[in-house]
């Protein structure tokens, strides 16, 4: 490549960052805003202030922003968690054996990840308020396991498939038991695809709106999206603008943290799954 | 439990085995295939079947969660009010328009990212990589409440940003209008999902052998040319998956609405009638109906991909 073509790619490249950081960087400089800022018409704060954090975190919003994070994050692991497990038995059968019925599972995968949300709304609206299970924990995490178990298999049988499975064979024929080679051999071998399947669906359950918006009244189970949709009336004196930007940079930094720690190995789920033949 | 979703036994003979009779060897596989993947299975039928089968009964009756004495049944009576309502037809006019717009933007612009982080080189594609999976992995109600506060005039910049464009001023209020609104809606959605669009056409890319570009360039093809003879025919598959995936997730779009204009001048989506219908107004039964309806068009939309376009979904999913 010539220095010109090399000039050109790299402005490329630049131009990218910007469009992916720049709503980012606006929602950050907003939520440094005082209230008397908010309409200053500009990008940044002429004076720059921590108000909007300790609003949330510590001020009257705080018991609206807190419960919810927490919401968010216990409904998020224990349904990743759920999902790895099951996606894990489904992966590691669709990899290694051969069965009829692989290509109806992963069928069935498919058309659940297509599925639109809000259909599954309206009936568990109705039947969770017969139950119980309306504005609780487990009312959520079972319908995000319809958001997250289908990519989770997906992701997972790819990653399997890829893991050269002889080994465990050839290490016992070097004298390993049968759980020896599982464990020294299989195991971390396996380990990279499960825990980036589980980052992925992680990212799913902790993007979701309409399941949490539909499925929760108080704070016992809102999730933080939901909380942030409905936090314009919580507070009638304060334009809640900064406190919203302040919560969503809050929300924004573990994905962001993941993103920076895992980036590659995100994208080759991601991919895997989707294109690679 | 699993074992009544078993598929009837070996009247098709498994791909895979080719070799007749099946052998206790492969009968214990297969009881183990089911007993690992059955319980992920069901759970799937379990959180998505089940509920659409009971809001298809649902859509039947008449039924009202704040007057449930006088639940009645009514046939197709719901169908028959939502498909004369004109409600129902902006709803599919607003979401047809916004599937089209962003999934066209998105597959120019998710190709030139994918050229790019292609071409890249090695010292900034980790850079470039790890900010193109920002959009993806935040949350979209945040992404559509930053949009919404760049454009709003009480908290926005855009506005004296681009003052100088005809139609722009200090006070355009890009909420105030149907075309205005959506078209921020889908510069919203459009910054989010670019992303998973470019990364997988990025991976297609990737699949175009190096061999058939090297030879179109000695056979003097300008760059323009091995564009569209060589480099796109050869990643058509990927370039439909990402297309069939897009459009579909297109067609749900409820989060970014929701925040945005929450439905207001004639923004609403299909999933947010719904929505509305269910959740707000508590009509059960109108609200199964247009999800049923959605979960219809849905289908539809997947079906016509397929056969239409024979997008290989057993490729797609890595299986040859």
């Amino acid at each position: 490549m010539s220095t010109k073509q090399k000039t050109w790619w790299w402005i490329g490249g630049i131009v990218i960052v910007v469009y992916c950081l720049f709503p980012i960087a606006w929602i950050l400089s907003l939520s440094f805003k005082t209230t008397a800022d908010l309409a200053n018409k500009q990008f940044l704060p002429s004076t720059w202030t921590w108000e909007n954090y300790s609003t949330i975190l510590t001020g009257t919003a705080s018991d609206l922003f807190l419960p919810a994070l927490r919401n968010s994050f216990g409904i998020c692991l224990i349904a990743t968690f759920i999902s790895c497990v099951l996606s894990m038995f489904a992966a590691y059968a669709i990899a290694r054996l051969d069965f009829p019925g692989k290509k109806l599972i992963l069928g069935t995968a498919l058309a659940v990840a297509i599925f639109p949300v809000i259909s599954i709304v309206t009936p568990l609206f109705n039947l969770w308020r017969q139950i119980g299970l309306y504005d609780t924990w487990p009312g959520l995490i079972i319908p995000y396991l319809s958001l997250t178990l289908p990519i989770s298999i997906w992701t997972m049988s790819a990653f399997f498939r890829e893991i050269p499975w002889e080994m465990e064979q050839a290490a016992q024929v070097d004298g390993a038991t049968t759980w020896q080679a599982f464990r020294k051999v299989i195991v971390p071998l396996a380990a990279p695809g499960v825990f980036t399947t589980a980052i992925i669906a992680f990212f799913i359950a902790w993007n979701d709106f309409a399941y949490g918006i539909s499925l929760t009244s108080t704070s016992r189970a809102r999730p933080v999206p939901a909380a942030l949709g409905l936090f314009s009336g919580a507070s009638q004196f304060q334009d809640p603008t900064g406190a919203i930007a302040a919560a969503a940079v809050i929300v924004t930094i573990p994905v962001v943290v993941l993103v920076l720690i895992f980036q590659r190995r995100i994208v080759a789920g991601l991919t895997n799954g989707a294109v690679k033949g | 439990m699993t074992q009544t979703t078993l598929p009837p036994v070996e009247k098709t003979q498994p791909v895979s085995s080719p070799r007749g009779s099946i052998s206790d060897r492969s009968r214990a596989e297969r009881k183990l295939g089911w007993l690992l993947a059955g319980p992920a299975f069901l759970v799937m039928l379990l959180v998505t079947a089940y509920p659409i089968v009971q809001a298809v009964y649902y859509s039947l009756f008449s039924y009202r969660l704040t007057d449930p004495e006088n639940r009645s049944f009514e046939g197709l009576g719901n169908y028959w009010v939502i498909l004369t309502d004109a409600v129902w037809w902006q709803s599919i006019l607003v979401t047809v328009i916004i599937t089209v717009i962003t999934v066209a933007v998105e597959l120019v612009l998710g190709f030139a990212l994918a050229m790019v982080m292609a071409k890249a080189l090695s010292s900034i594609r980790p850079v470039v990589r790890a900010a193109i999976l920002i959009p993806y992995a935040v949350i979209t109600v945040v992404s559509a409440f930053a949009w919404a506060f760049a454009f709003r005039i009480s908290t926005g910049f855009v506005n004296s940003w681009f003052a100088w464009l005809p139609g722009v001023s200090e006070t355009t209020d890009w909420f105030g209008g149907q075309a205005s609104s959506l078209f921020v809606i889908c510069i919203a959605e459009i910054w989010k999902t670019t992303p998973f669009i470019s990364l997988l056409l990025l991976a297609g890319l990737a699949q175009v052998p190096d061999v058939l570009q090297e030879a179109a360039k000695v056979d003097g093809a300008t760059a323009w040319q091995r564009l569209w003879k060589v480099t796109i025919p050869n990643m058509k598959a990927a370039i439909m998956v990402a297309l069939l995936f897009r459009t579909l997730d297109a067609f749900r779009i409820f989060d970014s609405i929701f925040i945005m204009t929450a439905g207001a001048n004639n923004t609403e989506s299909v999933s947010f009638l719904a929505y509305r219908q269910t959740i707000s107004r508590v009509e059960i039964g109108l609200g199964s109906a247009v999800s049923v309806l959605l979960f219809l068009s849905v289908v539809l939309i997947a079906f016509s991909f397929i056969k239409g376009f024979r997008v290989d979904l057993a490729q797609a999913r890595g299986e040859r």
